[in-house]
Formats: structure tokens, sequence, C-alpha cells
């Protein structure tokens, strides 16, 4: 029988949701495929994670070792690829995070299969494999074919696929050993930093006004901090505006940056990248004020402003300070 | 400090309206406006600044067509030394996995200590030509760096992890670091800056004196199909002036129970 592998991420002790999300998009390809499901396990003291996922998945190969403990690609790829060698997996999935970025590239070069990052669907129609993902910042999609090969890997997007469990399995739990001296660890592990908090919590804010590249100028930011500040809500931002320096980390929303779940939350010059959208999905209601019709934040947002955010935004700042003289 | 810096020119599509190509699996180009990838930019500006600190050199590297040198001519007018373009006229045809190829072969004839690329290229958003060639040339790597440091022949490099964590790692030279945005403050590069760089060396080099098998310029992975995203219900769009617009959202924004 087939097998599909799932690589298991997990971090600080904490399964990440992109593995369930994995596994549920490879429960139902098993399904279809008449395969296995197989996931992969790495770390160190990960019963607690194993439990997590025993009836997600027909087998759970376990590498449990101290030396473990801490995420190396390098190790990664060492492990799997000899265990892509003995089973030969029709598909590896692995998440397309900033560890399956880094692991999955490698794994590719070394097992000599074919890879496509970044997917948002999988479809496998009559023995032909296609990845659907995006491209052009989101503004095109793309169906992705591959060189015939054994098997091949694909790396997930976080936050496309269900994190619930689908069909009804009983995982047969396998303890593997893997001579970790062979391997030279080519990168050291430290520790672990946390970004600086501020004098402000976005994650507790009932309503967000966002900025983004569309505001140009650094000094054009008042113009949003007013709206802000007329409607009693919290300045937030998309990550350019923190790569410029232009507003502090603390403040930015999306995967690298915060989670949000105020009840409304307006978008002003944000074209609605995933990693952003990924911040703003607990949201109550979105708003965004964008000049390009075809920005992918009007595809997400409930209420849409097509048009130039500095005609807009004074207009709407001077009308709220207005009604709330009157009211 | 020898730096290598792979560079991508690609189109801007923040505001453009975006039309497939006949073909069906590309968009058409000709009337976007093309510039250096957001991520490689901030590679180069991390190269050159480590260099005016430790001395050594920078050298970019593009694969593309000759309307891609621009983006060498911006690295060497922001410091680069020397640029390399292999010349490739479609690289629409190349995968990532061809690209990483190509640019593995090119730097092992090379003098480096690092290897720069960008986390990933806006146009294609594969991430992973960087890596890929660290495993081809069989070199200490990590990814996504959103700050660096030399110490004693090592990178002490800060990765980004999600949810504004970072991963603090120690490693040993030569490596190849994929290069976050925000690393650094990429500096303004004028016309004038990009005239006076012409001075320096931009090399060629044709795609056939490599000696890269057929084989190995093979894709993996072929674009079967390119299409706008799906229809969806999308938002509800506010109409009229900007008077009318905002009367519009003061009403939702009460109904929604964030304004008075
Ligand atoms: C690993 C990784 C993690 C990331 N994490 C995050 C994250 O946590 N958060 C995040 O936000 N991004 C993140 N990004 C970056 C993300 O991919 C996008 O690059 C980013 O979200 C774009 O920000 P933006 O929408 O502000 O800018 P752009 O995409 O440049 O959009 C600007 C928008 O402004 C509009 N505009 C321009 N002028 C005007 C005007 N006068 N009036 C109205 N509209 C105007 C344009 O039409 C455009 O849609 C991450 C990327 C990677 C690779
Ligand atoms: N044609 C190219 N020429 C030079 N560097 C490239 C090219 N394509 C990709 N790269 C490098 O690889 C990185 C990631 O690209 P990608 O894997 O295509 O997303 C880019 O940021 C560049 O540094």
């Amino acid at each position: 029988m087939s097998e599909l592998f799932v690589i298991v991420e997990h971090r600080l002790g904490e399964i990440r949701d992109i593995t369930f999300e994995m596994l549920w998009k490879a429960g139902e390809l098993a399904e279809t495929l008449s395969s296995n499901l197989t996931a992969i396990l790495i770390g160190h003291e990960v019963n607690s994670i194993a439990e997590k996922i025993s009836d997600r998945a027909d087998k759970i190969i376990i590498f449990d070792d101290e030396g473990l403990k801490n995420f190396n690609a390098d190790i990664y790829k060492e492990i799997i690829s000899r265990l892509i060698e003995e089973s030969k997996p029709t598909l590896t999935l692995i998440g397309n995070t900033s560890w399956g970025m880094e692991l999955a590239p490698c794994l590719s070069i070394r097992a000599g299969l074919p890879l496509a990052t970044d997917c948002i669907d999988i479809i496998s129609k009559n023995g032909n494999l296609i990845a659907q993902r995006q491209m052009y910042s989101g503004k095109i999609f793309a169906n992705v074919s591959f060189a015939e090969s054994d098997g091949y890997i694909l790396t997930i997007r976080s936050g496309i696929f269900p994190t619930d469990r689908i069909g009804d399995r009983q995982a047969q739990i396998v303890q593997k050993d893997f001579p970790l001296k062979d391997i030279t660890v080519k990168k050291n592990f430290i520790e672990f930093v946390e970004t600086a908090a501020g004098d402000v919590d976005i994650t507790q804010a009932e309503l967000l006004i966002s900025v983004g590249r569309g505001i140009g100028e650094e000094d054009n930011i008042t113009i949003v901090k007013e709206l802000a500040e007329a409607l009693n809500g919290i300045l937030s931002c998309s990550r350019p505006i923190v790569d410029k320096n232009w507003l502090p980390k603390y403040l930015q929303v999306g995967t690298s940056g915060k989670s949000v779940t105020p009840k409304v939350y307006i978008a002003v010059g944000i074209s609605g990248a995933f990693q952003h959208l990924a911040g703003i999905s607990g949201a109550g209601t979105v708003i965004a004020i964008n000049k390009d019709p075809k920005a992918p934040i009007f595809r997400t947002a409930d209420y849409g402003i097509v048009g130039d955010l500095f005609k807009i935004v004074p207009v709407l700042k001077d009308k709220i300070l207005e009604v709330k003289k009157g009211g | 400090m020898d730096i290598i810096v792979c560079a991508k020119n690609v189109p801007d599509v923040a505001e453009a309206d975006l039309n497939i190509s006949d073909k069906g699996t590309d968009i058409d180009k000709e009337d976007l406006v093309f510039g250096i990838n957001d991520w490689d930019n901030y590679a180069i500006e991390e190269a050159v600044l480590l260099k005016e600190k430790y001395g050594g050199t920078v050298t970019a590297i593009t694969v593309g067509n000759e309307d891609d040198e621009e983006v060498l001519r911006r690295c060497l007018a922001m410091g680069a030394d020397r640029a390399i373009r292999i010349e490739a006229d479609d690289i629409s045809r190349f995968d990532s996995f061809v690209i990483s190829k190509i640019l593995s072969r090119v730097v092992k004839d090379l003098q480096f200590d690092l290897i720069f690329t960008g986390v990933l290229a806006e146009d294609d958003y594969y991430g992973m030509v960087g890596m890929m060639m660290a495993e081809e040339l069989n070199i200490n790597h990590a990814n996504m760096i959103t700050a660096l440091e030399i110490e004693d022949g090592k990178a002490r490099t800060t990765s980004e992890l999600e949810g504004g964590l970072g991963e603090v790692s120690l490693i040993e030279l030569p490596a190849l670091l994929t290069i976050q945005t925000g690393i650094n403050e990429p500096r303004y590069v004028s016309i004038l800056g990009i005239r006076k760089a012409a001075k320096k060396e931009l090399k060629t080099i044709e795609l056939p004196d490599l000696g890269i098998s057929d084989e190995e310029l093979s894709p993996r992975t072929i674009i079967e199909e390119a299409f706008l995203p799906p229809e969806t219900e999308g938002a509800e769009i506010l109409a009229g002036d900007p008077d009318k617009i905002s009367s519009d959202l003061i009403e939702i924004l009460k109904k929604k129970g964030v304004m008075e």
C-alpha cells in the first residue's frame, strides 16, 4: 500500500496548528489514493504530542532523543530522507512555515524529489498530481504539475485546511532511533527571543485602524493616527511599516506579528497578503480602503471602499468628529 | 568577508491590473514596471553593510535577460563591487530548482564566506532557491534572517519564526542565509549613483558555457495553468463621494457597536 508522510511541526512542547491542517488534507488524500497515513514526529519527550494525533494517522513514527530537542533542518533532513528511501511515500507534506521553508528545499535536493511550496490545495486526478498555489502576491492562482517521480514533497500554507479530524484512524506507534552522532550539526541553537511588548496590546483592542504601505511616507501615518484617535480606536499596521521602522513591531498584524480579534478592523492601504490576513481571521467586521479594486483584501473584507485613502480618510475623520460633537 | 548576493528583477504588481498571457501559464508583463525583488534589496544592503564593517567584496548575481541587468546596476550602485548575469532570455521556462542549479554552479567557482538570497521572490512566491543552493553546495545555512552579527568567523543569526518569536543560532562560515525584510534600512539609490556605478565590472555568462546537463536544466515543477482568483462574494463596496462614503461608514461603525 502506498504511503503519505506528514512531518509533525511542534514548538516548545506544543503541537502547531499546521500539523492538524496537514493531517486533515492528508487524511482526505489517503482516502482517494487508498494510502496509509504516516505522521513523523521528531523531538524529545513528545508522547503528549503523539497522543494529540493518534486518531488522525495510521502510523506515527517517533524519533525521541535529547539531541532532537530543538528543530534542526540538517538533522530532520537526514532522518526524513532515510525514511523516504525506505518507504517511498507518494507525498511528503511539510508546513510552509519558517522551519518548513528551510527543511523542504534541502530535503527535495537530498532525496531527489520535486517540491512545490506554499500549496493551498492538492488535487489528485487519474493518477496526476496537481498542486494549487498563488503567485504575484495572491493576485494570480496557478495549477502546478510535476516531473515524473517516485514521490513528491509539498509544503502547505498555514490556515487553509481545517484543524478538525477527518476519518477514523488508530495510529500504530513506532519508536525509531537514529545514529545522531553520524550527523555533523552545522547550526547551533542558542535561544528563542520574543518581540518586546509595547505600551498598547493590539490583541485586546475592540477597534483597530491599520495602516499599510499604501500610506507612502512616514509623515502620512499621522492622518491614519488621527482617524484612530477620532474613533477611540488603536492604530496597528502591516509588516512593511514595521520593516521601515515607521511603527514598532508590537503593532504589526499578521503571521510574523500578532493575531487580532477586534469587533471592527479597518485596513487602510493594505493589499491583503495572506500573511496579513492570517492575523485578522478572528476579526468581526473587516473594512478595507484601497485604490486597487483587484486588491486581494476586498476578497475577504466585509465592506470595501475603492479609492484614494488621502481623499477619504481626512473626510471620514472630520465627519466622525462632527457626529460626535453633534451627538 | 566575501559575500555573494543573488538578486532577481521582478514586476511590481501592487496596483496593477493583471492579465493572463496567451499561453495561459503566466501573466502579461509588457506594461509592468520591474524592479529589484523586495527581499533581495534587503539582502544586498546587508552585504554592503558587512563589507563596510569588515572589508572584502560583494558580488551580485542574477539569472535573466538583458533588461534584468537593471537589478545588477542597482546592486552596484548600492555598493557591490562586481556583478554577474547568467544570460537566460526567458527564465519563466525554469523553475526555482533549475535557477538554484544554475546559481550553485556559478558560485562554486567563486570565493565566498557568505551567500545571501531573499526569503522569497515576489513573483513566483516559491521561497526555495536559497535553501536548495545551500544543499547543492553542501554549506551551512539559516532561514529568514532578521538580525546578523559576525563573531570569530561565525555568524550569529536570528531567524524569524511565526508569532513574533525569533530563533538565535550560531553557525560557522561559509554559510548561506536567506534574508528577511526589515533586517536593515536599504539605502536610497539615485539615477546618478547608477550612472556612476556603470564603470564597475558586469560580466555576462552564457548558460551553455556552464556545462550543466540538460537533465539538470529540466524543471521539476511545471505551471499548467495560471488564472485569476476565483470569484468570491467579496466585500460590499461603498460607493459615492467621500462625504457619502463617510456617512455610510459611520452608520456601519455604529451598528457594529464601536461608535456611539
Ligand atoms: C515569512 C513572511 C512573514 C510575513 N509576515 C507578515 C505579517 O505578519 N504581517 C504583514 O502584514 N505582512 C507580512 N508579510 C509580508 C506580506 O507578504 C506582504 O508583503 C505585506 O503584508 C504587504 O503589506 P501592505 O499590504 O501594507 O503593502 P502592499 O502589498 O504594498 O500594499 C499596499 C496597498 O496600498 C494600496 N494603495 C497604494 N496607494 C494607495 C492610496 N493612495 N490609497 C489607497 N490605497 C493605496 C495599493 O493598491 C496596495 O494594495 C510576511 C511575509 C513573509 C514572507
Ligand atoms: N533568476 C534569479 N536570479 C538570481 N537570484 C534569484 C533568481 N530567482 C530567485 N533568486 C534568489 O532566490 C530567492 C528566492 O527566490 P524563489 O525561490 O524563486 O522564491 C530570491 O530572493 C533571490 O535571492
